[in-house]
């Protein structure tokens, strides 16, 4: 396992030429555009492309053809939002092993607008066994972890609210953030009631738009564009589809093992981590993910978005680039973090760079906490 | 009476006896019969033991609210309970955990708390279709 340290470098990151609202592009068109963008980051050519990772309604057959390349490797591996995520590793493995030279991660999806989108159906289980009372979106399955947590641990309202004013101050700072106008916890507490416990302030946007990650051996890395950043350690895991298997309502298995695998990989410990970004589709997900990973003591996620902590200027900044609550979420959000994790990482980040950022952690939820991809990254070896 | 929800489609047949059993009053769950583990949802495997002897058990009903939320619009066309509407996850008695709605309660976060003893009421739907939702317990004092 250890092998795989810093066996490939992310050296491309892009969104798609626009994020947001965009009724005149197809899901398809963000797809290429982000891809694009990111190669051209790199300082490659499409044609260089050997490998395809994509999750979501499009193969990664249609973007090869698309693109007018032939893959010779291709992953589809799809269990939520976090699959962009889990394919880091996928697209270390298979550059390590020389399966293929040129590895690009895409995202591409019309959330908002449905530009270009084939119905997703439901399997026979949720069909059987959730829609018939009212669940559908993931804010029905998502309180329930939450109402069960405020029990446990007495999580309050507030606390939940103070994770997307933490995250709306950074979106302040990035120019692409659909959301810039700060909040305060009264406002999230005073804001349309979706399902309790949340509000829709903690709920993520939905957006339209794309992203892509590049990646390549270190022997390439070094003749692209910009320096590159390591992947010094990943893990995935899986551990249920329906909350209702969960071993426990309040700690995803699934983060707990990519976590504990992204650690030793990476060979480095909770307190070498100066910047973490999480995959926050409502206020307590980063929380519950931080218990999970073990960053935090259960009940006690909560205490890193108080007293400034993760906010510009705070010892441990937390989703810096305004996050699902107010940058963008097409959806399966993954692919972001890992953007903004790799600018953090190269100080391409303007207002809201983080001062003498070394290591990175990425941690992305499919599903209800159901899949978890977990990366270290770093602008060292 | 139009249902007031989506029907459970499509029923799968390892699902036909909890199905079947909801139609006659009956909350039927799944036990394994090597290591007695009581699961749900229904499967060809017990998902501790992966035994494949699979029989069936009648639950008593009661249960306890694990979890829930509190819809104030609806997330799908077909579902028309009035919101605010409860969302339930009860854990049965009987060990295993199952989605469904808590009826008969003011739907109010002061009225209902995680834990609350609550018990089956079965609610048809149409004739080929009763689905099991939930309500405090009479006479709780557990
Ligand atoms: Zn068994």
């Amino acid at each position: 396992m250890n092998e795989l340290r810093n066996a490939a470098c992310i050296v491309g990151v892009d969104e798609s030429d626009e994020i947001g609202v965009l009724p005149g592009k197809s899901q398809l068109s963000l797809h290429l555009e982000a891809i694009t963008n990111a190669v051209r980051d790199a300082g490659l050519k499409v044609g260089d492309v050997d490998g395809i990772f994509t999750a979501g309604q499009h193969s990664p057959a249609l973007l090869g053809e698309a693109l007018g390349v032939t893959p010779r490797y291709v992953d589809g591996t799809s269990v939520g939002g976090t699959s962009f995520i889990i394919m880091v590793e996928h697209a270390v493995a298979a550059l390590h092993h020389g399966l293929c030279n040129v590895a690009v991660i895409s995202h591409g999806e019309s959330g908002r607008s449905q530009v270009g989108v084939t119905r997703a159906r439901d399997t026979a289980l949720t069909g059987q066994y959730e829609i018939p009372y009212g669940y559908g979106a993931a804010p029905t399955q998502f309180a329930l972890i939450t109402t069960r947590h405020m029990h446990e641990y007495g999580t309050a309202l507030e606390q939940w609210a103070q994770v997307a004013v933490s995250t709306r101050q950074w979106a302040a700072l990035h120019p692409k953030a659909m959301f810039k106008k700060p909040i305060t916890v009264q406002d999230v507490l005073s804001a349309r009631p979706v399902i309790y416990p949340f509000t829709l302030l903690n709920i993520c946007l939905v957006t339209d738009g794309g992203g892509a990650v590049v990646l390549t051996r270190p022997d390439r890395a070094r003749d692209c564009a910009k320096k590159p950043v390591w992947v010094r350690g990943t893990g995935e895991g899986t551990e249920h589809v329906s909350v209702t298997q969960m071993k426990k309502l309040t700690f995803s298995e699934a983060t707990r093992i990519s976590g504990e695998r992204a650690f030793a990989m990476a060979g480095l410990s909770h307190r070498d981590v100066n910047h973490i970004m999480l995959y926050d589709a409502f206020t307590s997900g980063p929380p519950i993910m931080l218990e999970s990973l073990g960053l935090a003591k259960p009940g006690e996620g909560v205490h890193f978005f108080q007293d400034g902590r993760s906010t510009p200027g705070g010892t441990l900044p937390i989703n810096t680039n305004g996050g699902g609550l107010s940058y963008t979420h097409t959806g399966m959000y993954g692919i972001f973090p890992i953007l903004e994790a790799t600018r953090q990482l190269r100080g391409e980040c303007g207002p809201r760079q983080v001062p003498n950022v070394k290591v990175s952690l990425v941690n992305g939820m499919g599903g209800m906490l159901s899949a978890a991809g977990t990366l270290l990254l770093s602008n060292e070896t | 009476m139009e249902p007031d929800r989506p029907l459970p489609q499509p029923i799968t047949p390892e699902a036909k006896p909890y199905w079947d059993g909801l139609k006659e009053g009956k909350l039927m769950l799944p036990r394994c019969g090597d290591c007695q583990h009581t699961f749900f949802y229904p499967r060809v495997l017990c998902p501790r033991c992966r035994s494949r002897k699979i029989g069936w058990i009648q639950a008593s009903g009661k249960g306890r609210l694990h979890a829930f939320g509190i819809g104030h619009q609806s997330f799908n066309k077909a579902f028309k309970m009035p919101p605010p509407y409860v969302l339930a996850m009860v854990e049965l008695e009987e060990g295993p955990r199952m989605m469904s709605n808590l009826v008969n309660v003011t739907p109010d976060p002061k009225s209902i708390a995680c834990d609350m003893p609550v018990e089956v009421v079965f609610h048809k739907l149409t004739d080929d279709h009763t689905v099991p939702l939930f309500q405090p317990a009479k006479g709780a004092a557990r």
